[in-house]
């Protein structure tokens, strides 16, 4: 053993080829289960039945189809661009493995005298990190889309890489508040300063409420209680980046057949939606470290105290799949204008407005004192709460009407006759 | 050897082998990906000097925004079919020839002079010490929001008179289309198919 870690390059090395094959390991189990899961909620949800014959509970049907998918014959379009084609599924499934990478999903645990940390790697900008891979993830949508060499495919990829390059901003932003409340852009400082509970609210002290301050004592310190502006923007534009209902417009079945991978088939196929769920289990995970505290939980016990973060981290991040779920079995897809209307209209102004209010809040400049902080808090509000007060009455034309460009009047319209035109 | 000089040499290959395959591919997507190839290229470059968030950076706004618009572009317009070779300007390529040698002179006087340019010639241990104390992500916005600051804004401005010139410009100016749907009784607006 001690001669295989030096010719690797020391213990640090093979830590880290353990955590890399561990975490990928573990992504892959979590996407055969995540597929089942998902088949059965919403089976559950439309009063069916669900995959039920292999393994119990049906847990093997996912194994079975991604052995059938391996199997299958790869169909490769004539008019397809061979290179890009090739690549398309595996841009698509690669980034979101990388996300995981900055995602702390335990505490630590020493081996032999090694500190080992449960997150593949801790960098310094991890934030920026999961944004990168992100943004390279949306090369797969839109180059399956063009390199399929056919028309929906082709209709599926635009309409992804302006859907993704969109939420891409509003995803972006929702996560500057909480680097500024961090002061880092590191998931593990930002787990580490969830830790404990909110405590010291010393507002009722001395009252007969003291019993409230004692409360507090038990609710841990997330930052979902103050950021949960954040925490909305980050979601919508979270499920926004998996391509899942309701935005799941690149591959609008009711219109484009299947979008992107309509001329995908075999293990290509099965690429893509590794990608997708990957992405899913990835976007719970950072919004549980981002908002939930993490691995932090409220019993850690003396048995084996590492697993017990692990299986905190994972009863939350589980409980956020089941929110991507039930979404896909509730709400109908957005429309296209609708969906770019959210993202540039409402999700950006509205997280640029809360890194405003959470800056201002924040900031703490030497020699002014509280005095004057808090007139300028004030006024600051004030003129926030104002605007928004403007923005919400002024409304928007699109919810009362059809907002229609040029194109030719219907016929009934020109029955009617010069009174359509006096709107 | 250790493990950065294979990493580097990796690196070297890809960035420059993707940026010369670029010049003779013949499909503009192509063209496109392989920029973006030598642009993570670039990211690892930055890696390797611990420029963690500049190679972040790199990837998220050159090979994550930008270069996805010019494939929407390429692929919304579909200019994927062959490249026209005329020249729109007389003397464009005599003029292009005498200004790539000049970069070329400047880049290789630039590697060559390098380090010591930038840190007064403490090399390794410079570039040691601006990513050490304070990190790089502190410095840069030290040197951006301090020492940089007008310069900084003033590209913000000339960013956003861009936008609004190309809206103003590209913006068609018919008169409000007679809105045909909401007039007539019992037709719900949503229900009209476009």
């Amino acid at each position: 053993m001690g001669a295989i870690a030096d010719f690797l390059g020391g213990p640090d090395v093979v830590i880290a080829i353990v955590k890399v094959v561990v975490a990928f390991a573990a992504l892959l189990v979590a996407t055969l289960l995540t597929i089942w899961f998902e088949r059965k909620v919403i089976a559950d949800m439309q009063a069916r039945i669900g995959p039920n014959r292999w393994g119990p509970f049906g847990v093997l049907q996912t194994v079975a189809d991604g052995i059938k998918l391996f199997f299958k014959e790869d169909v490769r379009p004539r008019y397809a661009d061979r290179w890009t084609y090739g690549l398309a599924p595996v841009m698509a499934a690669v980034p979101s493995f990388l996300a995981f990478a900055v995602i702390p999903f335990g505490d630590h645990v020493t081996v032999g005298g090694e500190r080992v940390d449960f997150i593949v790697s801790d960098l310094n900008i991890g934030v920026l990190f999961f944004l990168a891979a992100g943004s390279i993830g949306v090369y797969g949508v839109v180059l399956a889309g063009w390199a399929s060499g056919s028309k929906y495919p082709l209709l599926g990829g635009i309409r992804s890489s302006a859907q993704l390059i969109s939420y891409e901003i509003a995803l972006g932003l929702s996560l500057v508040p909480i680097v500024l409340v961090t002061n880092s852009l590191s998931t593990v400082d930002i787990v580490a300063a969830q830790a404990g509970s909110v405590g010291n609210v010393d507002l009722f002290d001395g009252t007969f409420l003291q019993g409230v301050s004692e409360l507090f004592e038990v609710i841990p310190n997330w930052y979902i209680w103050s950021q949960w502006p954040a925490f909305l923007l980050f979601m919508i534009a979270g499920i926004a980046e998996t391509n899942r209902a309701p935005f799941d417009l690149p591959e609008a079945e009711t219109e484009l057949i299947a979008g992107f991978h309509t001329e995908y088939s075999g293990i290509r196929f099965a690429l893509f939606f590794l990608g997708e769920y990957i992405h899913v289990v990835v976007i719970s995970a950072m919004a549980v470290t981002l908002f939930f505290g993490g691995w932090n939980g409220p019993i850690v016990d003396e048995f084996l105290p590492w697993i017990w973060p692990v299986g905190w981290f994972l009863v939350k991040t589980i409980a956020f799949v089941y929110l991507f779920i039930w979404l896909r079995a509730t709400l109908p897809r957005l429309r296209y204008d609708r969906l770019m209307w959210l993202g540039w209209k409402r999700l950006i102004p509205a997280s640029l407005l809360w890194i405003m209010v959470t800056a201002v809040v924040n900031v703490n400049p030497e020699g002014v004192d509280e005095q004057t902080l808090r007139s300028i808090r004030l006024a600051v509000f004030g003129a926030l709460f104002l605007l928004v007060l403007f923005v919400v009455a002024k409304g928007d034309p699109r919810l009362k009407q059809v907002v229609t460009p040029e194109r030719p009047r219907s016929r009934r319209a020109q029955k009617q006759g010069v009174k359509s035109g006096s709107s | 050897m250790s493990l950065d000089v294979i990493v580097f040499g990796a690196m070297f290959v890809m960035t420059l082998g993707a940026g010369l395959a670029m010049l003779f591919a013949r499909n503009a997507v192509h063209v496109a990906l392989l920029l973006v190839l030598s642009q993570i290229g670039l990211a690892v470059a930055f890696l390797l000097q611990g420029a963690f968030f500049v190679a972040a950076i790199q990837i998220i706004i050159y090979a994550g925004a930008i270069m996805v618009l010019f494939l929407f572009v390429i692929m919304l317009l579909g200019v994927d079919r062959r490249e026209v070779l005329d020249e729109p300007l007389r003397g464009q390529r005599p003029l292009a020839l005498g200004l790539g040698v000049l970069l070329t002179a400047q880049v290789l006087y630039i590697a060559w002079r390098g380090v010591d340019l930038a840190f007064a010639g403490t090399g390794e241990a410079a570039i040691q010490e601006v990513n050490s104390d304070p990190g790089n992500v502190l410095g840069i916005a030290r040197v951006l929001f301090g020492r940089y600051l007008l310069p900084f804004e003033v590209t913000s401005v000339l960013l956003i008179v861009a936008v609004v010139g190309v809206m103003v410009l590209t913006r068609r100016m018919y008169p409000a289309a007679p809105n045909v749907d909401t007039d007539i009784p019992g037709t719900e607006a949503e229900e009209v198919a476009v």
